[in-house]
């Protein structure tokens, strides 16, 4: 009974299972003052740009464990818990997930205990309850004011004045702001004199968008804009993530490492897949902008919600329906074609396919076709490049590509393709958004598949007809029995293209 | 609510008398998931599992050969076929550390041990093949550690009597360099039991051999393994 008793009154406290104090107990955090150096202020600030705005396990910090102790011990760094427990619900502080599917427990080596860790995030690296992890809380970098960054010479058409006047406006009053401009409008040029205004007073600036393919092709064409700026890609496969530059353009993934470290937030495409129905990546941008910061949205096609905002006349917006050739969006042809499936589940393609190959108008156009799944885009390789030889259409069996989410080659296949190396390219809805060809036709098999949602099918149709020498191309959707999404996809360009016609009546009234 | 494990989607029971009254089985994955998985089916080599017509696969003569007819692992049982399928899983299992992940594998893992070494357990001892000391600080567990638990509800039925001394990914070696690599393991303990190896997947079978051949020369009576899946 004494010794119950006595148990009882040396049950550990709450001071002692804090993180701090279990860090220390595992000897990660030393407890007497062995070895003490002081950091000059050029190596604070080093550490200050690496790490400020972060929030990052252990692991991801590469620094060796004495010196990292030091930092510690001097309180530049400040340790979280990885899950933050209520009565009810228990959240991981990076990904902010809570659904109990997504968290499961498993025993550690390091501690013999079970923990909890959270499945949601994993790819990131996985985070269990005996991690900590770390924010930086020492100075704050100040990043340099640059004057006239950028160094893009060209001209912005009227409509593209227009938006980029607003977002200008956004940026310097750090408010919320939708830039709706169909497929081809110029979305990125749109945002250089903000990115200008943003850097000439010493912002930092992300560009975030759901998908990785979108973030390789924003690079290039951001780092030429703004030669004189460091300009950073941080996406999944890539080695180095260091994350230090003033430009940052990231799949929006990889934001769950950040933490209000944004002053300018621009979200590229953000009714993409998966970025609309994964509710820790909308967190991770709202969480690595800073409180007061500017942040913008880009999309050719809106999701309900968005639509809504709009409507209530919560979130200004500004929309843009012409290209920035002046050339309307290539309205889509719808073909019925019921003996569809049969054709395709025989590994054939469809012969109003075929049919259309024949009365093409221009026959030098590269073919862009999407399937509705990754194993059809295989299987119909073989086949296309059969007809397509027949036709005369292709040289070699070679001009003929996959290209899917799971296709290692992938990016090289979309940079042989647009070189004209490939002639026809076989793909899924991964190459719906964000990637430019000059000059394509678009077909889509069996456009009344479920993958193909009105977003969808509408920034399909806007892969074809993108270069000034070349503006229109054909779209074609084949299906065998029209859905709501096909009616309204063709419905919602050609109601763009309306648009379009008044948008230029007013322009030239003025 | 029921969730797949691979891709969190709702799992809806099928509802009958049956599932009323006996309250249905728990389901792990959804069935268009599970159907992805592919169980190994006859005909299979006798000695190593892998799919193949002949009785004794080239891959087992050529261990043959190479051991002079002396080949210290008795036999190999397995339960999946590789796939990419399983190697995304089996890659998020234990690289990105998932460790519920595993629990899917568990029924086979139950059904493939009573059936082939159920007269051979009352004997023998399940011995998981180790990881090294960084590997599993890095990962936080052993996948084989985790199969051999899922295979006996007997604790004290899994020994662990290896240490690894190397650090490299067998997975990243051709096999000429793991056939001729070093032996990666010391031995601990010696035993003189039969023995169960258990390792996540067969590739070439040289772990499998590299840890029987030890344990044969310390006097153990006879090697057997089980791995999750035949590559």
């Amino acid at each position: 009974m004494v010794q119950r008793i006595k148990k009882w009154f040396h049950r550990p406290t709450r001071l002692e299972s804090h993180p701090t104090e279990r860090a220390r107990r595992r000897n990660l955090l030393p407890s007497s003052s062995s070895y003490f150096h002081r950091l000059t202020e050029e190596e604070e600030r080093k550490l200050a740009k690496r790490f400020e705005g972060k929030l990052l396990l252990r692991r991801e910090i590469p620094l060796s464990d004495p010196q990292f102790n030091d930092l510690l011990r001097h309180q530049l760094f400040t340790p979280h818990p990885s899950f933050i427990k209520t009565i009810f619900q228990t959240r991981c502080k990076r990904c902010n997930n809570d659904k109990p599917s997504l968290l499961a427990s498993f025993p550690c080596a390091k501690c013999c205990r079970t923990h909890l860790y959270c499945r949601n995030c994993i790819m990131m690296g996985r985070v269990s309850e005996c991690e900590v992890l770390y924010e930086w809380n020492g100075i704050r970098y100040q990043w340099p004011t640059l004057l006239n960054a950028c160094t893009w010479k060209g001209v912005l058409t009227p409509a593209q004045e227009k938006a980029a006047n607003l977002v200008k406006k956004a940026i310097a009053d750090k408010s919320e702001m939708l830039v709706w401009a169909v497929a081809g409008a110029g979305k990125t040029e749109i945002l250089f004199p903000g990115i200008e205004l943003a850097l000439s007073r010493g912002a930092r600036i992300c560009i975030a968008t759901p998908r990785s393919d979108v973030v390789r092709e924003l690079y290039p064409r951001i780092g030429q804009a703004f030669k004189n700026v460091e300009v950073e890609a941080l996406y999944g496969k890539k080695k180095n993530k260091d994350g230090t530059a003033q430009i940052i353009i990231a799949t929006t993934h990889q934001l769950l490492r950040f933490n209000e470290a944004f002053d300018v937030m621009i979200i590229d495409e953000i009714d993409a897949f998966p970025y609309h129905k994964d509710r820790s990546l909308a967190f991770a941008t709202n969480r690595a902008a800073k409180k007061a910061s500017a942040k913008i949205y880009l999309t050719a096609t809106p999701r309900g919600d968005l639509k809504q905002k709009i409507r209530r006349k919560q979130l200004p917006h500004c929309f843009i329906p012409i290209r920035y050739h002046g050339h309307p969006l290539p309205e889509p042809k719808l073909v019925a074609d019921f003996s569809l499936s049969k054709r395709l589940t025989n590994k054939q393609l469809p012969k109003s396919f075929i049919r259309w190959l024949d009365q093409r108008e221009r026959k030098t156009r590269q073919l862009l076709i999407f399937v509705p799944t990754i194993q059809l885009a295989e299987q119909l390789k073989v086949e296309t490049a059969a007809v397509l030889l027949l036709k005369k259409l292709i040289k070699d069996e070679s001009e003929v590509a996959f290209a899917h989410a799971e296709d290692e080659l992938r990016e090289e296949k979309v940079r042989q393709f647009r070189q004209r190396n490939i002639y026809c390219l076989l793909t899924t809805t991964i190459l719906e958004r964000g990637v430019t060809f000059p000059s394509v036709d678009v077909v889509v098999l069996q456009a009344n598949h479920d993958v193909f949602d009105e977003a969808a099918l509408v920034q399909i149709s806007g892969r074809a007809g993108r270069a000034k020498d070349d503006p229109d191309g054909e779209v074609i959707f084949i299906h065998d029995g029209k859905t709501e999404a096909l009616v309204d996809a063709v419905h919602a360009i050609k109601k763009m293209n309306l648009r379009a016609k008044t948008f230029y009546t007013k322009e030239s009234e003025r | 609510m029921n969730r797949c494990l691979w891709c969190d989607e709702a799992i809806v029971n099928q509802f009958d008398w049956l599932t009323f009254f006996t309250g249905g089985e728990h389901q792990l994955l959804c069935e268009a998931c599970l159907s992805q998985l592919e169980t190994i089916r006859q005909p299979v080599c006798k000695k190593c599992f892998k799919m193949s017509n002949s009785k004794r696969c080239t891959d087992c003569k050529r261990w043959e050969r190479f051991f002079s007819g002396d080949d210290p692992l008795e036999k190999n049982v397995s339960s999946f076929r590789y796939n990419e399928f399983l190697q995304e899983m089996i890659a998020k299992w234990k690289y990105r550390g998932d460790y519920v992940l595993g629990s899917v594998f568990e029924r086979e893992i139950k059904r493939a041990f009573k059936f082939h070494y159920h007269a051979l357990l009352k004997e023998a001892v399940i011995v998981p093949i180790p990881l090294s000391k960084s590997r599993m600080d890095e990962r936080g567990f052993n996948q084989s550690e985790a199969i051999a638990e899922m295979a006996t509800d007997d604790r004290k039925k899994i020994v662990q009597l290896f240490e690894r001394i190397d650090d490299e990914k067998q997975a990243k070696k051709t096999r000429a360099e793991r056939i001729f690599a070093k032996n990666p393991f010391k031995l601990l303990k010696t035993t003189n039991k039969t023995v169960i190896l258990v390792d996540d997947i067969y590739t070439t079978g040289t772990t499998l051999r590299h840890a029987a051949r030890l344990l044969k020369a310390s006097g153990c009576p006879a090697v057997y393994a089980y791995t999750l899946v035949r590559g």
